[in-house]
């Protein structure tokens, strides 16, 4: 069942646009805070109510202004995980999550709760509180309630904000882990653009309330107009790669369509396939295969177009064997290269241009950039 | 010692705390919850009997029940006696002198419950009322049991309203706090020094038992 959505307001914040989201397909809502994408998923759970505007799940309406229709939130059958996560502070995990389910009778709602805190790795510590658990663990938690109620529709309000970034990077394979079980159609609420790249099918790019972009992550990647609402240091890349080895010295190899790739200890077996983003002003152009040069990463590519982004500076799109990575080098730069496209040239960065969270495990289901 | 007095200070007490709670969950959490045009006036009303003198706020009840006042009347009609020097008469006065000492706290504990956490109850599938009993009133049980506490405490411990409203009728009207004063008109200085001493123990006794249960739930929630 899809997640239609429509949204007309003028109060607390403008906002005017309409999104659809497929079952099982993860959208991210990408704006700066004050955009208007947390109204929009306030929108959605039926927590805010604009003058106009209609959401719809399948065949079934929770909000249509015009029809006079308002499903009151704790009648929709809506996951929500809140940037705070909200747990409540009197109940132990296993109650926080069972307290979604309690139409359910006894005899089936703590198996359920048992069975859910085994799908986020937390069943060892369903007695504790909320207090009793770390930043980490509360998110586990609030993701098992909002699941709990088996949810039509699953929101995510920034929910990797409130975690340092470690833990951030564990959550996000977590989630990449879960989508496998999830049929519903997920919306996350973010401004990280990274984090959006890394966990979404399909991205929307909010700014003051108006839809800016809309499209496959790699495409609204890509999109200069996406860019400059989201900053144009933000343009990069996803490749898909897998983990070939790990050397004694810490560095990682990795095998992608155009080559190896090293990369400081990525975390994973040989074997295990992952994505990785590329920043698009970290990679540099050349015609010739350069040599002593102290980047690890020199890789055969083909110029497949070049788009100004603003007045300094050309986006050029790169075939990368399969797939497409972006580098974002000034006008200057490529007219002194002279590059057309078609041009076979070499592609470098250096192995500490990628961060560890700009690292994800393989799991999305659609290939970023395409 | 007027044991009379003093049972009849504990019974009006009782009652007002069974009525005011209700009163206090509904009205603390609308007030909590609520954004109203005029929320300050009713807020500012609801907190008059805290300044009013208690002989003002007695002689507006006094009219507003007497035998002349269509309330009074109606309850002459219906029940056969007078409402004022009556003890319904004055558990009706000690409710509304109270209010200030219940829905105040009881509207401060539903505000510390955080709105994300109420709006997460509902999202869990929680209608208003299952929120209520799940979620709100044991986060704001401490406000709760402040305000049964004071209003408990303050109605043993009230004199000017209730010698408006009520007389002085041993058994219906003649609290602990008025049966004080009389000993003392009465140079009986033995038996209002007794009683005072009593009183004295009785709230000390519930505030102390108060601060012990609410350390106790903080406790429970940390």
């Amino acid at each position: 069942m899809a997640l239609e959505v429509m949204v007309k307001a003028a109060t607390p914040i403008p906002l005017d646009l309409a999104f659809r989201v497929e079952p099982g397909e993860l959208l991210a809502l990408v704006g700066h805070s004050g955009s208007g994408k947390t109204t929009l998923l306030r929108t959605i759970a039926g927590l805010w109510r604009p003058e106009t505007a209609r959401v719809q799940v399948g065949g079934t309406t929770w909000l249509d202004t015009g029809a006079g229709i308002a499903v009151p939130p704790h009648r929709r059958r809506v996951g929500m995980v809140f940037q705070s996560y909200a747990l409540f502070p009197h109940m132990t995990a296993a109650q926080n999550v069972a307290s979604a389910i309690d139409h359910l009778p006894q005899s089936e709602r703590w198996p359920e709760a048992e069975r859910l805190l085994d799908l986020i790795n937390l069943h060892d510590l369903g007695g504790r509180k909320p207090q009793q658990l770390s930043g980490g663990q509360q998110q586990r938690v609030a993701v098992a309630r909002a699941l709990a109620r088996r949810p039509v529709a699953l929101l995510l309000d920034e929910p990797f904000s409130a975690v340092d970034r470690a833990t951030r990077e564990k959550l996000y394979a977590e989630i990449v882990a879960l989508r496998a079980h999830l049929s519903m159609p997920v919306v996350l609420v973010t401004h990280d653009v990274n984090e959006a790249q890394l966990l979404a099918d399909r991205m929307v790019v909010i700014e003051a309330g108006t839809m800016v972009a809309e499209g496959p992550t790699g495409t609204v990647m890509s999109d200069p107009r996406a860019l400059r609402a989201m900053g144009i240091r933000e343009a990069a890349a996803m490749v898909p790669a897998t983990i070939d080895r790990h050397d004694s010295d810490g560095m990682t190899r990795l095998t992608t369509s155009a080559g190896p790739l090293w990369l400081p200890n990525v975390d994973g077996a040989p074997g295990t396939r992952v994505r990785v983003r590329i920043m698009a002003h970290e990679v540099l152009l050349s015609r010739a295969r350069p040599e002593g040069l102290s980047a690890q990463n020199i890789l055969p590519v083909h110029v497949i177009d070049l788009q100004s982004s603003d007045g300094l500076a050309v986006m050029v799109r790169l075939g990368f064997g399969e797939d497409t990575i972006l580098a974002r080098i000034t006008r200057r730069a490529a007219q002194s290269l002279a590059l057309q496209p078609g041009d076979q040239i070499h592609a470098i960065f250096k192995s500490m241009s990628v961060a560890r969270d700009h690292i994800t495990a393989g799991g999305a289901t659609t290939p970023a950039t395409r | 010692m007027d044991w009379t007095a003093l049972w009849l200070s504990m019974r009006l007490a009782g009652w007002t705390v069974a009525i005011l709670l209700p009163v206090a969950v509904f009205a603390g959490r609308f007030l909590a919850y609520r954004n109203f045009g005029g929320k300050v006036l009713v807020e500012a009303l609801v907190m008059l009997p805290l300044v009013l003198p208690p002989t003002v706020f007695g002689f507006y009840l006094l009219v507003a029940f007497g035998a002349n006042s269509s309330i009074g009347q109606f309850w002459s009609a219906t029940f056969g006696h007078q409402l004022v020097f009556s003890f319904e008469g004055l558990v009706v006065a000690s409710v509304i002198f109270n209010l200030p000492f219940a829905i105040q706290p009881a509207q401060r504990g539903f505000e510390s419950v955080p709105v994300d956490v109420r709006e997460a109850a509902f999202c869990c599938g929680m209608s208003p009322l299952r929120s209520l009993w799940r979620v709100e009133l044991p986060l704001a049980w401490p406000g709760l049991m402040t305000a049964m506490v004071l209003t408990f405490a303050h109605t043993l411990g009230e004199f000017g309203i209730v010698l408006m409203v009520g007389g002085s009728i041993p058994g219906e009207t003649k609290t602990i706090a008025i049966a004080i004063y009389d000993r003392v008109q009465g140079f009986d200085d033995q038996a209002a020094a007794t009683m005072s001493t009593v009183l004295v123990a009785i709230s000390l006794f519930t505030i102390a038992v108060t601060y012990w249960l609410s350390a106790r739930v903080g406790r429970r929630l940390s």
